[in-house]
Formats: structure tokens, C-alpha cells, sequence
């Protein structure tokens, strides 16, 4: 084989060709040879390079550099400039309209991309996208050179842990499942994101599908499964078609199915659509649902791994867990221990929302700082405001104050300070935010979400949002707090599954850092953050006022009465304290208090 | 998305259909009620009894399951339903207006179908689509960074 030193591609797509792209093709060779080039360059058609809006176009590697609008006489000036003299020429170059991801930017400061490294970058629908990127190499290694006990040595060694929120080593899981003297076993993937505002495993399973599949089927070489189900939420539907398109192509290649790579390993798998069930990202739920069944938990042990699908040994890990997979084999189980803390190894996926200048989605080393994900990463508070609370590991994390800002995010740290990992959600929260009021939200989310088999989280998690209820309206009364804190505690302690025992969680850590806000609704009445609506009233300053009564008119229950040019009054009986006089006014002259 | 029929026939071929995709197999349950709950625009009993009839599951079992997933209805509904993404991250960015304009448009509450048969709003759980918030799905449409004014052209290109 003959090796160039540089590849141009020339578009000979239909449009491209009825533009010329033929004549500069000829005129490209010519030129080449009359620089005495041809040895070193070598030119080639193809297909369809990027639009052809702007053809004839070709593509020029090492480089990667995309030259559009050529005419044949252009070639001369070209070759000299690019081939002979190195330089690109800019003049040929369209800047393309630059394409604004919302969710995953180009990485920031203190990001590393183990997961995400191929998103936005691939085309997630075509495997030899994924395989030009070393796809499918961990897996051809493993089969052909790695015994299973070896490779899951290997993921031991590398210290991943379980990315769906409980953290259990993934190695230890495998070796659980190995060791049951069972068969068929089975493999399952947790693809059931359900925390509002969490959507990494989402831009995995539409961005970069195959590095899933390839985590799954080594971990079923390591279980010894022979049947395969992603578990994926009807709220996905391009995750859920992605993936078959990924599954058909892996099938096609021999990646899937009957003697994979020809080595006599045999593994299939399907995806399995949910129909909108938050508990169902609980795995024996998961496992119900996967049977047909109701999506309700059952108590462990036994675990999956010795009785999961029909009875029969399990694994179950999530996305993210096995994205991770392929990129430990290749790169060595070293490497991936070189990143993050003594306990928690590796990088996670976080998707930032909230009251943060960059929202979105973001991974970075375990062991990275609360204060560098909001600052550093997220680039701070939106509006310049203080920092209140960040609420991390999704609907049954915990509130971290300020003083936790220096808190490493690891599994062990987060768990002590009154927060969990999670699957990844992370919510940011500005001085304006009402503790009360965001634990009353949450509760509102997991008592709805509730399966209702077990009563301490179906009758035990609506008493507590009936009182958070209560305390926001103003009726708090003497003893509520000790109310809540024996419910959560006893909730915690009776629930069945991860959503009863967590779901105290946000009302457990708002009452340890920000106790003084409970306080000052019950007892006093008041919302120092000015969000609970019975529990603030709006008034007009009297010097302030001009009298212009754009607040009257705009008052929706006309509670706002005043002569002109004299000071206007709010009868707080009939506000609906909606805000809107406050929005109006030109002169702030609306207080609240 | 189909009319709410109650038409028996309609229901016996979509169950025909159903069955001849997944196969009559307990462990198909859920994708055969998504399709049927997709081609009948909901589950109507008669759907749910040949089901059982079918796969020789208790009608018990089968209305359990029917009745636990958010997305399965028992009730029919409108030829078009709106589904209204009631999670933080849309609810912070304009979500709650959103909401208000949605049912003064439609003239609509929370789990509700119009008498003409033509609408029907709920609210959905987080669809993953953050970024993008506040967002509503019609049928199988996503509309994404949606603003109240914006509702009555979304709402107009449904027939």
C-alpha cells in the first residue's frame, strides 16, 4: 500500500457534478502533476461531503479542511498555496452557520469526556462512525484475548462504580452474576432516566448508542448472559430508535447474535419501551415491568443477580455505567483510576440546571469541588446573584449549602454531607430560593411518583407534603418540625425500595442546613426568601409612588385603588400577590415584604 | 394518533394486529398495550378483555397494569393529546404561563378531554429535553422553547 501525505476527497455527488466538480477534478490532477505532487497527494471521489449547497467542494486531509465554491482555475492558486507552501486558504473556506448545541457545548474548563467523548461528534446512526473512533475494539479484545474472570479483574481494578445513584462496585456486581450456577442469565440495562431535568443518559443513548451496547455485551461475556433488554422510557422516543437502528447494524456486522466475532460467544439483545413509570428506574421494578408486569418493587435480597428476570440470575447497570466499559478495557483499568478520589473513580455526567449561567450537560472527575462545578464549569450565578443551595442527586438528593461549597463530589463525601451521586441531576439555586418551598416541590414529584405498594412511602411521604403544605400557607403550627423529622426518619427506615427511602431526603437536608426558614414560617409567619405567596404581602411606598396608576390598571383583581399623582394602596385581603404592580412599576416603588 | 373509537371491530383488528407483532406472550404485555393504547388512542375495555381472553391472563392482572402506567389511559381521549411538561427546569424558565395560556386556549384543566372530542391535555413527566424548556408535546410532536403567544399557530396546525 502506498501512503500519501495528504487526501482530497472530491465531492462527485449528482449536484456537486452538475456544478462542475468533474472539470475540477481534472483540472486539480493537472495541476498536481505540473507540481510534481501526484506522489504525495492523492485525490479521490466520493460521496456527498457536506451540503453541496456550495459546490463543487472537497475535503482535504490531514487537515480536515473543507474548501467550497471551486472553480477549475482556482486549482493553480490552490495547490501552490495548500499543497506546496502549507497554508490553508481562507478564501475558500464558507463559514458555515455556527450550530449552537443547548445542551452539550464545546467542553469547559475542568471537563474530562470519557462517556461523552463521541456526542456531537459521531453519527450516531452509523456504526462505522463508531468503529473509525475505536469502536468495537475493547469488545474484540476481550473476546479474543481476555479470559471473563480477567476482564472483570480489570473493571475491579479501574474502581468503577454503579452510575445509576447507588454507586455499588460494577465489577463485584458482574462477579455476583458470574458465580450463580444458573442458566440462561440475563443482562438488562438501566435506561430509565426519570429525574426531572436529568438527561445524560438521554444524549448518551441518541449521541453515542454503540458504546452502550459494546459495554453490555462485555459485561454479558463476563455474567455469561445470553439475552440482553435496554429498558428505556417511552419519554425517549429518538433514544428508543436510535438504539434498534444500532442494534440492527451490530446484528448485520456479527456484534450481536449467534458467535459474535466468531469466537462461539452467543448474545442477543432488544430494547424495551416503558410507559411512563418514574419507579421503574428501581431495578427490581425495572425487572417487573421488563415481565409485563406492574412496575412495583420487590424487597432484596434476593438480589438480582441470584433472582432477577423470571427468576433467573441478572445484571443490571445503567447507561452510563456501561458507556464506560470499552474505554477502561482499551485504555487500561490505570488510567481510569488515575481520575477522581481514593473511593470514587473515574468521571460522571451531570446535567446542570437552575440558576447558573451555562446550563447543560457536563462530565468531569469525580472528586471536583461543588464550588468549581458552579463557578468553574457552570460559570457562576445567573445575574451576578449569591449562591444559596445546590440540590444534587435528582428528586432524592439532598440541599447543600454554601459552607458545602468545598465539598469533593464523590460518592462517600455527598452521602455524609446529607446528598446522594444520584443518576446525575444537579440543581443550582440563587439566594432567592425558598428552602421550604423547593422541599415541598420535590415531595410533591416522589409522592406522586410513589408505586403505593408499601405504606411508609405512600401514606408516610404524602403526610409530609400535606404539612410542608401547610407551613408555606402560613399554618405551620408548634411541632411540626418534630413531626417531620420523626416521618422522614421512620420513611428512611420502613420504605421497600430507593424511592420511599430517599424521598425524604430534600425535607431531611432543608431542615439541617436552613432549620432557621422553617423557623420563620412557622413562628413567625414569614418567607425570608419572599417566594411563599400566603406568607408575603406587597405594599407601596408612599414617598416613592407617583401616582401613575400603571399599577392599578394592571392589577388582575384590582386590589390597588388611588387617586392620580397621589399615593396608591394595596388591600392585602383581596392581592393574589401575582407580583405583577411590581413588575410594572417604573419607579420601584412596590415592596414586598 | 386515531379517534377514540369504540367501535368493537376497530378494537378486535387492532388487538389481531397487536398480537401478530409481539406475539401473544405475557412478557409483551407493556408493548402490546403501548400499541394498542397508540392505535385506539386509549385502552378500552374491550381491548384489555380480548387481550386476556388471548394471553390467558386474569382481566385483573391486565387492568392492573393498564391502570398503573401514566401513559396508558382507560378513559378515551381526544383525537390530539397535548401533554404539558410539568418538571423544575421548565417550570423555572417559563414554564407555569406556558401552562395558564395552554388551558385558557384549549378551554381545558389537567387530565381533561374537550366535549368535541378533539383535545385532551395532560401533564407528563420530565421528557429530557431541558435545554430547550418550556416544552409541550402534541401526539408525537415536540415544541420546544415555547412561549404563550406561540400557543394558537402550534395549536392551529391540528385538525
Amino acid at each position: 500500500m502506498k501512503y500519501y501525505r495528504s487526501h482530497v476527497l472530491v465531492c462527485a455527488d449528482p449536484e456537486c457534478l452538475h456544478k462542475g466538480a468533474h472539470d475540477v477534478l481534472d483540472s486539480l490532477q493537472d495541476e498536481l502533476v505540473a507540481q510534481g505532487l501526484n506522489d504525495e497527494v492523492q485525490v479521490l471521489e466520493t460521496s456527498r461531503l457536506g451540503g453541496c449547497s456550495n459546490g463543487p467542494e472537497i475535503m482535504v486531509y490531514p487537515e480536515g479542511v473543507n474548501y467550497t465554491g471551486l472553480t477549475p482555475d482556482d486549482m493553480p492558486y490552490l495547490v501552490e498555496e495548500h499543497f506546496l507552501k502549507g497554508r490553508t486558504v481562507q478564501k475558500f473556506i464558507t463559514q458555515t452557520a455556527s450550530f449552537v448545541d443547548e445542551e452539550l457545548g464545546a467542553p469547559k474548563a475542568k471537563e474530562v469526556r470519557v462517556v461523552l467523548r463521541n456526542c456531537g461528534k459521531i453519527d450516531p446512526e452509523n456504526i462505522e462512525d463508531y468503529i473509525a473512533e475505536d469502536g468495537y475494539l475493547a469488545l474484540a479484545k476481550v473476546l479474543t484475548e481476555m479470559t471473563p474472570e480477567k476482564v472483570i479483574d480489570e473493571i475491579i481494578a479501574s474502581g468503577l462504580r454503579g452510575r445509576g445513584g447507588a454507586g455499588f462496585s460494577a465489577g463485584k456486581k458482574w462477579s455476583l452474576a458470574r458465580v450463580v450456577n444458573e442458566t440462561p442469565k440475563y443482562l438488562t440495562c438501566n435506561a430509565d432516566e426519570g429525574d426531572p431535568g436529568a438527561f445524560m443518559n438521554r444524549r448518551v443513548l441518541e449521541g453515542d448508542p454503540h458504546s452502550v451496547l459494546e459495554g453490555m455485551i462485555i459485561a454479558a461475556y463476563c455474567v455469561g448472559a445470553s439475552r440482553g433488554y435496554v429498558y428505556c422510557r417511552a419519554e425517549y422516543p429518538i433514544a428508543v430508535r436510535t438504539l434498534n437502528i444500532a442494534i440492527q447494524q451490530a446484528r448485520a456486522l456479527g456484534l450481536l447474535g449467534e458467535n459474535i466475532l466468531g469466537t462461539g460467544f452467543s448474545f442477543d439483545l432488544e430494547v424495551r419501551k416503558g410507559a411512563g413509570a418514574f419507579v421503574c428506574g428501581e431495578e427490581t421494578a425495572l425487572i417487573a415491568s421488563i415481565e409485563g408486569k406492574r412496575g412495583e418493587p420487590r424487597p432484596r435480597p434476593p438480589f438480582p443477580a441470584q433472582k432477577g428476570l423470571w427468576n433467573k440470575p441478572t445484571n443490571n447497570n445503567n447507561v452510563e455505567t456501561y458507556a464506560n466499559v470499552p474505554q477502561i478495557i482499551l485504555k487500561g483499568a490505570s488510567w481510569y483510576a488515575s481520575m477522581g478520589t481514593e473511593l470514587s473513580k473515574g468521571t460522571k455526567t451531570f446535567a446542570i440546571a437552575g440558576d447558573v449561567k451555562n446550563t447543560g450537560l457536563i462530565e468531569v472527575p469525580l472528586g471536583i469541588t461543588i464550588r468549581e462545578i458552579v463557578y468553574d464549569v457552570g460559570g457562576g450565578i445567573k445575574d451576578d446573584k449569591g449562591f444559596k443551595a445546590v440540590q444534587i442527586g435528582g428528586p432524592m438528593g439532598g440541599c447543600l449549602p454554601a459552607q458545602h461549597l468545598d465539598l469533593p463530589v464523590d460518592y462517600a463525601s455527598l452521602l455524609s454531607a446529607g446528598a446522594m451521586m444520584g443518576s446525575g441531576g444537579l440543581v443550582v439555586m440563587d439566594d432567592e430560593t425558598c428552602m421550604v418551598d423547593i422541599a415541598r416541590y420535590f415531595m410533591d414529584f416522589t409522592q406522586d411518583e410513589s408505586c403505593g405498594k408499601c405504606t411508609p412511602c405512600r401514606v408516610g411521604n404524602r403526610r409530609i407534603l400535606e404539612i410542608l403544605e401547610r407551613i408555606c400557607k402560613g399554618q405551620g403550627r408548634d411541632g411540626d418540625i418534630e413531626t417531620l423529622e420523626y416521618l422522614c426518619q421512620e420513611i428512611i427506615a420502613t420504605s421497600l425500595c430507593g424511592l420511599g427511602q430517599g424521598a425524604p431526603n430534600p425535607v431531611v437536608s432543608t431542615l439541617k442546613y436552613f432549620l432557621d426558614e422553617y423557623k420563620a414560617h412557622i413562628y413567625e409567619k414569614r418567607c425570608p426568601a419572599k417566594v411563599c405567596k400566603a406568607l408575603i404581602r406587597y405594599d407601596i411606598e408612599e414617598n416613592v409612588c407617583t401616582g401613575c396608576t400603571v399599577c392599578a390598571r394592571n392589577c388582575p383583581v384590582n386590589a390597588i385603588t388611588g387617586e392620580r399623582r397621589k399615593t396608591h394602596v394595596i388591600d392585602p385581603d383581596t392581592c393574589i400577590r401575582c407580583g405583577i404592580c411590581m413588575q410594572v412599576c417604573n419607579f420601584n416603588a412596590v415592596l414586598v415584604s | 394518533m386515531t379517534i377514540g373509537v369504540t367501535n368493537r371491530d376497530d378494537v378486535l383488528n387492532a388487538v389481531d394486529s397487536a398480537m401478530e407483532r409481539y406475539g401473544a406472550s405475557r412478557d409483551e404485555l407493556i408493548p402490546i398495550l403501548n400499541y394498542l393504547n397508540h392505535a385506539l388512542g386509549y385502552l378500552p375495555a374491550e381491548a384489555l378483555e380480548e387481550v386476556s381472553r388471548r394471553m390467558r391472563v386474569p382481566k385483573s392482572q391486565l387492568f392492573s397494569v393498564a391502570s398503573f402506567y401514566r401513559m396508558f389511559s382507560t378513559k378515551p381521549r381526544g383525537r390530539h393529546v397535548v401533554q404539558f411538561c410539568e418538571s423544575a427546569p421548565c417550570h423555572v424558565v417559563g414554564g407555569r404561563q406556558v401552562w395558564q395560556a395552554l388551558q385558557e386556549a384549549l378551554n381545558l384543566k389537567s387530565g381533561e378531554t374537550s366535549p368535541d372530542g378533539k383535545w385532551s391535555l395532560v401533564t407528563t413527566s420530565c421528557l429530557g429535553v431541558c435545554g430547550v424548556g418550556p416544552v409541550i408535546l402534541i401526539d408525537d410532536d415536540i415544541y420546544g422553547n415555547v412561549a404563550p403567544d406561540q400557543l394558537t399557530d402550534i395549536l392551529a396546525r391540528y385538525a
